[in-house]
């Protein structure tokens, strides 16, 4: 993508405000869709996506399910309201494949063997999309499935790097995104240090894709303390484990 | 397999890092203005490229459309049925569009007829004819080398409308994309994995190179997990085994 202005301003400055190595503002709320097993929804910047988890459960149809584990399906959908002109609702390819980069990224995480011939269901829907929407939308869907009590070996996190007036900067927005010059959205579990999704669209040399691997790593490593305490809030009832042990 | 593996050994005989034979034939089809076919050991794809007029993208009203779609056929393999598209084999189609799209290979900007109005539009299609593994390098060097090989009609607008002049000019080609695909059985990297050993790895990943050195796309596949540092050893083996893949599209296309 050609850029036609300056991204970051005299000060080091971005679009909104933020400095390079700044995420945007998030919010994870926990168990806001009542029938559903698990479920959580964050702000990431201007995206609202929400996630549902059912499961385990029995797979219909009945000749998808597993002997030995259990199936995870996911589905990444955007609002027709979500974007700037009206999506059309039915599913393109660029949902299509990111339903299944976000399986991927999920599955490593998850102790599937313990549900063998169950399904697990993964929705998720983008309300409002703003850059970045695939790594909110695992970054949710591994909190909704921690909601779901599902036995997982490490959460999934993640977030985006990218490069913008040839320099690297964290967790890039809309217009970046757009106007940029790189995107690369990274998922990775924390404990077990693997990455579960990789991709890049843009140019970088070697040396600024390193650079960019480890950014997004750090944020990586940010968002993971946002989504524990989230889960320490619905679960404990306070944000760290300290107070807890102090009542 | 996980034993020869682990001794450096495949059970086609390569060492790890070795990629199949890969041949290139350009200008198969006629009707196409330009075409591939390309087989990288047994998996074997057929490109085809086809040049019309259009309305632009929306937010890119000034640059010619370039659009990139793969379909796997019922040909290929006995467990692929016809019928609309898998993911993988959406996947597979974005991904090689990426690859092309990210690394502005294709001068789009030179591709307008009227601004906001009419552009050129390049359509390229695959046929993978034969499937057995690393689809997309297979594929996105079909597109590569179809692309190399295109000659555009040129268009001219006379009173407000399309006029084909019978004239063809050359594809304003500004770098060539090439992708390399790893694949983790379970501590080993290997390149280029054939259908056998996709069906035990463990994670896959997929690099692309432009001809300047730098990266342009990159999608990680399949459900296991790589370590950052897996990661950082590999670009430089997508770019040293994507130089020898380049040099032999390049020296292909410029005899064909």
């Amino acid at each position: 993508m050609t850029q036609t202005r300056n991204l970051i301003d005299a000060r080091g400055l971005r679009t909104d405000g933020r400095t390079p190595d700044e995420l945007r503002e998030i919010k994870i709320q926990i168990g806001v869709v009542k029938n559903a097993d698990g479920s959580a929804f964050i702000e990431f910047g201007n995206n609202k996506i929400i996630v549902a988890v059912y499961g385990p459960r029995e797979v219909h149809p009945k000749h998808m399910a597993l002997p030995d584990r259990c199936v995870l399906r996911c589905r990444y959908h955007m609002s027709p309201f979500s974007t700037d002109t009206r999506k059309n609702p039915a599913p393109s390819r660029r949902e299509v494949e990111i339903s299944k980069v976000m399986r991927e990224s999920l599955e490593p995480a998850l102790m599937l063997e313990d549900y063998p011939r169950a399904a697990i269901d993964v929705f998720v829907e983008v309300l409002q999309a703003d850059g970045g929407s695939r790594c909110a939308g695992i970054t949710a869907a591994s909190v909704a499935l921690a909601d779901a009590g599902i036995n997982m070996r490490d959460i999934v996190t993640a977030c985006a790097a990218g490069k913008v007036d040839e320099r690297i900067v964290l967790d890039i927005n809309d217009t970046e995104d757009k106007e940029g010059g790189a995107d690369m959205p990274v998922a990775y579990m924390p404990h077990l240090n693997q990455i579960t999704l990789l991709q890049l669209d843009g140019i970088l040399s070697s040396d600024q894709f390193k650079e960019c691997l480890d950014k997004a790593l750090n944020g990586c490593k940010l968002i993971y303390e946002i989504q524990r305490s989230a889960l320490m809030k619905k679960y404990f009832g306070s944000e760290s484990e300290e107070i807890r042990d102090e009542q | 397999m996980w034993d020869a593996i682990s001794n450096g050994k495949r059970l086609d005989g390569r060492n790890l890092d070795e990629l199949r034979t890969l041949n290139i034939e350009l200008g198969i089809i006629k009707k196409a203005n330009g075409s591939a076919r390309v087989s990288l050991g047994n998996s074997e794809v057929v490109a085809g490229v086809k040049v019309e007029t259009g309305e632009p993208f929306e937010g890119l009203e000034n640059k010619g459309a370039l659009i990139v779609s793969a379909e796997v056929l019922p040909t290929a393999s006995p467990f692929i049925e016809p019928g609309p598209p898998d993911e993988e084999t959406v996947e597979l189609a974005r991904v090689v569009d990426r690859g092309v799209r990210e690394s502005e290979m294709i001068d789009l900007d030179k591709l307008a007829l009227i601004p906001g109005e009419i552009v050129y539009t390049i359509f390229v299609d695959c046929s993978i004819t034969n499937a057995d593994g690393n689809l997309f390098d297979c594929t996105s060097y079909a597109v590569v080398s179809a692309l190399m090989s295109c000659k555009l009609p040129v268009f001219e607008i006379q009173d407000n409308k399309v006029i084909d002049t019978g004239a063809i000019k050359s594809t304003p080609i500004t770098t060539i994309p090439v992708s390399i695909t790893a694949a983790r059985i379970r501590d080993s990297i290997i390149l280029d994995p054939t259908a056998e050993e996709e069906a035990c790895m463990d994670a896959r990943i997929t690099i692309t190179t432009n001809s300047d050195n730098n990266f342009t796309a990159v999608q990680k596949g399949a459900t296991g997990t790589f370590t950052s540092e897996q990661i950082k050893n590999l670009l430089d083996t997508a770019r040293v085994k994507g130089e020898e893949v380049r040099s032999k599209i390049k020296e292909t296309t410029r005899i064909g």
